[in-house]
């Protein structure tokens, strides 16, 4: 039977134009359609959104968290990426 | 893993918690994290889906069309918090499909108070103001819960469930400043939902098995006995406002407490409901179990199509 | 009333969308999957918001003290003028997704026309609803075509139910007497100019979803003029109970 249940999409929804679509939640459909009308009915009831991308869950490769230290402890002490890193003369009020 | 590797992670695990850092899905997690989680989720979940019953049950009798469109939406909601929660839960390993073979095996719970019937249109009333009103005082703690799916479903669903007590108190509002008949109805509506939903808030603190535990990993942020309090200091006022009368002769303000006293709760009836022998036990598994055995022609043939549809798919990119 | 014709005309189109709604109301909760539920909820809610701004409309016409649930609920069997398909109960999922496509098809067609109605309230509403039903179509057509298209059990069950469904579709076109009484003042829709186009377009579906066109010529009628099937009675009295059990109150 297991092979007939619907299977699970990521739902990612833009709630207006100039924002990124965002990871809203999942829900189950049989194909990639049904996940877009059920998406619309399930995620943008109080007109949350303007347009929806949706992903079958088996498709998203994610990071380990047990790499956590290796993928993004290097990047902590990168200070000099950050603005606050370097020193102006207090005259100059904005860069 | 050895023993002491797991008590280590276990500690680190416990401590990050303390934190008020959340969990997510593929962290480690204590077996028992897990475990606990899957049920109360689910748990809620199924309470969800099972709780479109009884008030599904007016959608077509509801007494104005006004009444009528509000009363489908609040179902739907129903329909769609069940479904953000059995997503979260899903993150935990485990299908939708094996949470409702629980649900309809008898293996999990859901919250008894569906277990009772809803007799008069006041009762939608009283689910919305007693139901919604005692589920709102569990849930707004559990948008800080520990693993991260189950505070953002909780998140979304307390901020859509806002409109479900109003929508009971205004449709109790509405009975109370009505014609003699609906002020009994309401009444009547009342009487039969106070105690029931009081019991909703769980078994004593000293009955309670799983309070120390769920309280470290922020599944529950207060008591059973807390919540329940917290709820009659709440609600009786309303009830007062509107001219109805909670039916608990010991009802009582507790000047020196700032509190309400209130009288034995007859947990005999209580944990005969949780068992399976509630007025509608066997009516609401009936009903469900009957859906999903009914819809399962349906879901097939989806996934038959969406196969076939690949395929040819396929075939024309050769 | 001095515009019975026109209060007849929107009650008329009101009504299918308002036994169509409650039809669909009854299924929540009970549908094959989560998410088909909310769907279908969500049709309901879209056709009881219909239901709200014709009706609303109405009992303005009308002029004396009938309100909108008045309408929706306390008229007799006998004056209710939706047409028999949408009364037809939801037997089996096929059955309530053949009844909603065979509408849906017709209901599109209708707005867009509607939406050039002279009469501006009329016109308003239909520019509201046609996007909702733009949307029910394309649900209602994508189900025919997964349940045509899909099992062997789902395509038999499919054809059984447009099979049985189908007598009652030709009655969408009949005019009534206030449908010819609002066409002559450009603000009705000549009903009988959109059987062509609905006959493709369901048969394009229909061809899509691997279902046979029903070859029966003989069509059931009366729902337009009151004379329903016997399912209408018994959702009345679901739709009626409070408004007759406790008259005059208000909730």
């Amino acid at each position: 039977m297991s092979t007939k249940n619907w299977p699970l999409w990521e739902i990612f929804v833009r709630s207006k134009n100039g924002l990124e679509h965002r990871h809203f939640g999942s829900l189950h459909a049989a194909d990639a359609e049904m996940a877009l009308e059920n998406a619309r009915d399930v995620y943008t009831r109080r007109n949350e959104g303007v347009s929806i991308w949706v992903v079958e869950s088996k498709n998203i490769t994610a990071s380990n968290p047990e790499n956590n230290g290796e993928l993004f402890e290097p990047a902590q002490d990168k200070v000099y990426r950050h603005p606050t890193f370097y020193d102006l003369p207090d005259e100059v009020k904005h860069m | 893993m050895s023993e002491e590797q797991i008590k280590n992670l276990e500690k680190q695990f416990d401590e990050r918690i303390a934190r008020d850092e959340k969990i997510e899905p593929k962290d480690w997690m204590p077996e028992k994290y897990r475990k606990t989680h899957i049920r109360q989720m689910s748990q809620h979940a199924h309470s969800e889906i099972i709780g479109m019953l009884p008030e599904g049950n007016w959608i077509t009798r509801a007494p104005s069309l006004r009444r009528k469109v509000a009363l489908l939406a609040k179902v739907q909601d129903e329909a769609g918090h069940g479904l953000y929660l059995y997503s979260a839960t899903e993150t935990l390993g485990i299908s939708r499909d094996e949470l409702y073979e629980q649900l309809h095996t008898g293996k999990a719970k859901y919250s008894s108070i569906f277990n009772y019937p809803t007799l008069t249109w006041a009762d939608m009333g009283a689910i919305g103001w007693l139901v919604d009103g005692a589920a709102i005082i569990n849930q707004v703690p559990l948008c800080n819960t520990s693993y991260g799916p189950y505070a953002r479903a909780m998140i979304r669903v307390c901020k859509e469930e806002s409109f479900h007590q109003r929508q009971g108190y205004e449709i109790m509002i509405k009975l109370a400043n009505g014609t003699p008949e609906q002020k009994e109805m309401a009444q009547d509506a009342l009487n039969r939902w106070w105690w029931p939903s009081l019991m909703m808030l769980g078994p004593t603190d000293d009955k309670s098995v799983h309070t120390a535990q769920s309280m470290k990993w922020k599944l529950k942020r207060k008591t059973n006995d807390e919540l329940r309090q917290q709820f009659i200091d709440q609600t009786v006022p309303q009830a007062d406002l509107i001219g109805l009368t909670v039916p608990d002769p010991d009802l009582k303000w507790n000047e020196e407490r700032q509190s309400y006293d209130f009288g034995a709760i007859d947990w005999d009836e209580f944990w005969q409901v949780v068992k399976g022998h509630g007025p509608m036990n066997k009516e609401r598994m009936k009903a469900r179990v009957g859906a999903w055995e009914r819809g399962e022609w349906v879901r097939d043939a989806a996934m038959a199509h969406a196969k076939k549809k690949q395929e040819r798919k396929e075939k024309q990119a050769v | 009333m001095k515009n019975e014709n026109l209060y007849n005309y929107i009650l008329g189109i009101a009504d299918n969308s308002l036994i169509l709604g409650q039809r669909m109301g009854e299924l929540c909760g009970h549908g094959p999957n989560l998410e088909t539920d909310i769907a279908c909820t969500n049709i309901s809610l879209d056709l009881f918001g219909q239901v709200r701004s014709y009706f609303q409309y109405a009992a303005k016409i009308a002029g004396d003290e009938r309100s909108e649930d008045d309408i929706a609920m306390l008229r007799k069997e006998r004056e209710y003028k939706n047409v028999l398909l949408v009364e037809q109960p939801n037997t089996n999922f096929a059955y309530t997704l053949g009844r909603q496509f065979l509408f849906d098809v017709y209901h599109l067609a209708f707005l867009k026309e509607l939406q050039k109605s002279t009469d501006l309230t009329l016109s308003a509403i239909a520019n509201k609803c046609v996007k909702e039903v733009s949307y029910h179509e394309r649900f209602s057509s994508d189900w025919i075509k997964r349940l045509g298209d899909g099992t062997e059990e789902s395509n038999a069950k499919m054809q059984e139910a447009i099979n049985d469904l189908w007598t009652y579709t030709d009655e969408l076109f009949h005019q009534t007497n206030a449908d010819k009484a609002m066409l002559a003042e450009g603000i009705g829709v000549d009903v009988t100019k959109l059987k062509e186009d609905y006959y493709n377009r369901v048969n394009a579906v229909l061809e899509v979803a691997t279902l046979n066109t029903p070859e029966s010529k003989w069509f059931q009628k009366g729902g337009k003029e009151g004379i329903h099937t016997e399912h209408l009675g018994y959702l009345l009295s679901d739709l009626q109970y409070m408004q007759r059990t406790y008259p005059n109150m208000e909730w």
